[in-house]
This record gives structure tokens, sequence and C-alpha cells, in this order.
């Protein structure tokens, strides 16, 4: 069923009864052509252009929960192309590039909302650094922008600007940066596929692989056993764990970052506003309330939910720069668990494992990728070669020394 | 989060730095045969598990001592705490120093 202003005018008057839901509940067959687990963004996207753009076959998602479960239903909603580093940016500006169209791809309402991203500036090194990060962007073909402090004021007059110690110094705006309505994201790929015959199976765990003399056959479930030619792990936060049914250990660790809303307010910050002095960023939804986050809890966990000490900190870093937010009341706070890479990069990769791929490493920052890495998955998956903006996310980068590090922390997952 | 220092008692765990991992006390052998893959693996790669994990935390705000606190990352109950020199101690010498 096709979705248009036509279509809800129609189904206004006789009583909203002719939607049909939006994905079919399908009972796992005995073999595909591929199987994705995790139905999360990233590998409901890789199903979609499988389906779509290469010509995949007989295709199905599983999903230990339901879909939009994960990560995909509890981020910040953020999208940007405002990378520094070769292997990154041309990656992240095709993913920003994606959204601007997916909406009319996926006939879909995914909220695409190019509201722009601010990253406050409070030293001369800061300054320098966001100099030199935005001749990046543009290099790429993203859009940069550098504000002094007046045209901050011009656009965020309540910001703490005179504070003693971090005042701000200006900023550098990602006009092309936004929002998107996260849910919707996952909801529109499952639609998407699923009108391109890919079976999303909910409900069903992967619990170990078949693997023979080097080669990958299928996949044990809680369903029984799925027979496929080739299988790509997609699941965020679990990676470690699924991989190492596979024999595999991966860099990566998992931890937890939170992430807060207020009460609905009135409009009152129209983009993403990012604290260059303090982990804090805030964006104010459709609805009114006020979305941020901040650092993540800092030691390995799987628990989706963090602790105290971390939402003071929060806070306090919001009530530095937004002194106003201090009137709002906190409605609700969750947590995540993500993948925290060894260089803050992502892995887009074959496996040793004949048939095996893997997608996963994304960081804080992997809903943004959904298109990219979908697209590029889903390429790898069916030639067999990365796609040429995503070389550089092999699994060896360690071994040969081509590391991504965005922030030059080195191998401690929790500083990027 | 409470942690239970040997020496110091039950302390809160914002006193002190995070690293990872316990098994980075065991730095390979710079001579083995196999360095390389050894630094490598060391290095960069995690056992990264749901439920019981070893992991090294340093009282930074506190007595200094680095310590190897056995937690579970699912409920985060600490069941074990222990000071990482007696772990490291107690550690099989690799074969070319013994
Ligand atoms: C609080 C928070 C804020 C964030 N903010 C942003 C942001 O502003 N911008 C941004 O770009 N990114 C952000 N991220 C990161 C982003 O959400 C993730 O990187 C991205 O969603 C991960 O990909 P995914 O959607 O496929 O993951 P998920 O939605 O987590 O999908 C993985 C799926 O795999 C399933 N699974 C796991 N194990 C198995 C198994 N054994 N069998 C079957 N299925 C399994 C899980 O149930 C899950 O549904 C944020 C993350 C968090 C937690």
């Amino acid at each position: 069923m096709r979705y248009s202003a036509l279509r809800l005018i129609k189904e206004s008057l006789t009583g909203h009864k002719g939607w049909r839901p939006q994905w079919r509940d399908p009972a796992p067959q005995s073999a595909y052509d591929y199987v994705i687990i995790g139905g999360g963004g990233h590998g409901l996207a890789t199903a979609y252009y499988l389906a779509k753009e290469f010509g995949g076959a007989r295709i199905a998602v599983l999903e230990k929960g339901w879909i939009g479960g994960g990560n995909v239903g509890r981020n910040t909603t953020i999208v940007r192309s405002n990378y520094l580093l070769d292997g990154n940016e041309p990656f992240y500006e095709m993913s920003l590039k994606m959204w601007e169209n997916l909406e009319q791809d996926l006939n879909y309402n995914a909220m695409v909302s190019q509201r722009g991203i601010l990253n406050l500036v409070h030293t001369d090194a800061q300054r320098d650094a966001a100099r030199r990060r935005g001749n990046a962007m543009i290099l790429n073909g993203s859009d940069a922008e550098h504000l002094d402090t007046d045209g901050v004021r011009a656009m965020y007059p309540f910001l703490n600007f005179d504070d003693a110690r971090f005042p701000i110094k200006g900023g550098l705006l990602h006009r092309r940066g936004g929002t998107v309505r996260h849910d919707a994201v996952a909801w529109g790929y499952a639609r998407g596929a699923d009108m391109r015959g890919v079976d999303i199976i909910q409900n069903c765990e992967v619990t170990g692989f078949r693997i023979e003399g080097g080669k990958c056959l299928g996949v044990e479930t809680s369903r029984g056993f799925i027979g496929a030619k080739k299988v790509g792990v997609s699941v965020a936060g679990n990676s470690s764990r699924v991989m190492a049914l596979a024999g595999m250990r991966l860099p990566i660790e998992s931890h937890v970052l939170q992430a807060f809303v207020s009460e609905g307010l009135k409009p009152f910050i129209p983009g993403v506003i990012t604290y260059g002095a303090g982990h804090f960023y805030c964006s104010q939804s459709d609805k009114g309330g006020l979305v941020f986050g901040g650092d993540i809890d800092m030691y390995n966990s799987y628990a989706q939910r963090g602790n105290l000490p971390v939402v003071e900190d929060v806070i306090e870093s919001g009530m530095s720069l937004i002194p106003a937010l201090g009137r709002a009341r906190l409605l609700r706070s969750w947590g995540g668990i993500m993948d925290m890479s060894m260089d803050g990069s992502p892995y887009i990769d074959k496996t040793h494992i004949d048939g095996l791929y893997f997608n996963g490493g994304w960081c804080y920052g992997g809903f943004k990728a959904t298109p990219a890495a979908g697209y590029c998955f889903a390429h790898l998956l069916k030639t067999d070669r990365p796609h040429d903006i995503a070389t550089a996310y092999r699994l060896d980068r360690f071994m040969t020394g081509h590391m991504i590090d965005e922030k030059g922390q080195g191998a401690q997952p929790n500083l990027h | 989060m409470i942690i239970n220092h040997p020496l110091l008692g039950p302390r809160d765990a914002q006193e002190f730095t995070y690293l990872g991992d316990a098994s980075l006390i065991n730095r390979p052998y710079w001579l083995s045969e196999n360095a390389l893959r050894e630094f490598h693996d060391y290095l960069y790669l995690r056992d990264n598990p749901a439920g019981k994990h070893r992991e090294l935390w340093f009282h930074e705000q506190g007595d200094r001592s680095w310590l190897v606190v056995t937690r579970n990352t699912v409920t985060h109950e600490i069941t074990k705490v222990e000071l990482a020199r007696d772990v490291a101690k107690a550690r099989p010498k690799p074969e070319v120093l013994q």
C-alpha cells in the first residue's frame, strides 16, 4: 500500500478501516540466500538495499526481540556529516545525501529535519580545530560555516555566553545536519524490505552458527536451524556475543550510553547544539521535549540502563550551557548498549569464515550511518567486495596500522 | 556502584577511573616468536563478555592503587576485589624468564 495525501483523505472519510499492517509476520523458511542477523536500523536497511539495489533473492532478517527495540529506537536521532578523516567523511557524506532522499525512496514519513548542528567552541585551540574540521568537511562535499560569538548569539541568545571559565567564542555550523525520527527509520526500512519480499522474523534469537570446513552454512536460532548461503551480522551492542558464537574475538567493547528527554516545552531550540567544554548536546523534538545526552558510563556494560553519576554529570554540563534547563522537568532517561570500537570507527567487512560477514563497531554514532551502512553492507554481501566508499572499515586494520582514530585516543574504547 | 577496596574498605566507584579487561596485565613477551600477533591481540581484541568480567580500576582519587574488580556486566554486581599487584605476582612467568 502506497502512502499519499489522497490515501489519507480517503481513509479519513471511511473511518480509517483500510490501513493494513506495514509488514508481514512470516514463519521462518528452512533456507535463504541471505540471512541478516539483527533487526535494527542497519540490519533492516541492509535487507532493503539487498532486495532493491542488488537483486538479492531470498532474504530474511532475524531479530531476537522486536524490530526497533535496540539502539535504533534509543538514540538521540542526530544525523550529520562532520567528520575529519578521509576514511570516514566521504562515507558519512554519502549517508547524509541518502537521508536527504530517504522519505521519497521509502514512501515513508521519517521526519527528516535538516535543522542544523552547531558545535560550540570555547578556546582558540578549539576554534583552530573547528576550522580544520570545517575545511575537511567542505573538501569532501559537505557544508560548514564558522560563526563568531555574535553569530551564535543571534541563533541562540539564551546560552551562557560569558561563563568565566568557558565563554562561548563561536561555533562550527553544519546546516545540512539535523534529526530524523528514529523508529520511523526502522519501520520505513522494514516496510520497504517487506514489500520487496524480505521475511522479517521477530522473536527469533540466533544462538549459534553452523560452520563446516571453514564455511558458514546457516544459523541455529530459537526457532530452529535456518540455512543460508551468506550471513550478515549487524547486532550493534551484542556484536562480541554473537561473533563469539563463531569463535571470533572482536576489537570491540560494549558500553552503555544514556539519553534524556524533558517534558514538552514551547519551541525554543530550533537546531542541535553541542557543548565544547563538557559532554552535553541537545535538541528539541517536534513534540517539544528537550532531547539530550552526554558521555558513556565509562565501564563495560550490557545493562540497558546507566548509573546516576553520569546523569548528574550530563545535567551539570547542560546547566552550565543552558541555565534555563533548570526550569524544565525530566520526563524520561534510558540507556542503550553500544559497540565501542578500538579507534572509534566502524567495521564493514568479511570474516575469515566463508559466507560470514560483519557490520558493527558503530559506537555512539551509528544512527546517522544507517542508510550508507545498509547500502555498503548489502554491496559487500552481494559482490564480496567492499563498496568504494567503505574500504577503510576493515577488521584487520589494527594489524596493518590503518586505524581511523578521529580523536587520536588510541585503543581505549571508552574515550572515543 | 561501591567498590570494596581490599585496603580501604567500601569506596564510591566515582573515586576510580576505569581501564578495561584485566587481561591487560598479561603483556606478551616481546621476544616471543609471534610477538606481533600477540601484541595485536593483547592491545586490540577483547572477550567483552555479558556476565562475569575481570577488569582494572585505578583509585585515582584515593590511594592510587590498581585493583582487579570482578563485576557482572549485566547486573553491575561486584563479587571480588583484589590488588592488581597481587594478581600480577601470582601469574606464571614466561618460560624464557624462569
Ligand atoms: C542513547 C543513545 C544515543 C545515540 N545517539 C545517536 C545519535 O544522536 N546519532 C547517531 O548517529 N547515533 C546515535 N547512537 C548510536 C546508534 O543508535 C547506533 O549506533 C545504531 O542504532 C546501531 O545500529 P542498529 O540500529 O542496527 O542497532 P540496534 O537497533 O541495536 O539493532 C541491533 C539488533 O540486533 C538484535 N540482536 C542482538 N543479538 C541478536 C541475536 N543473537 N539474534 C537476533 N538478533 C539479535 C537486537 O535485539 C537489536 O534489535 C546513539 C545510541 C544510544 C544508545
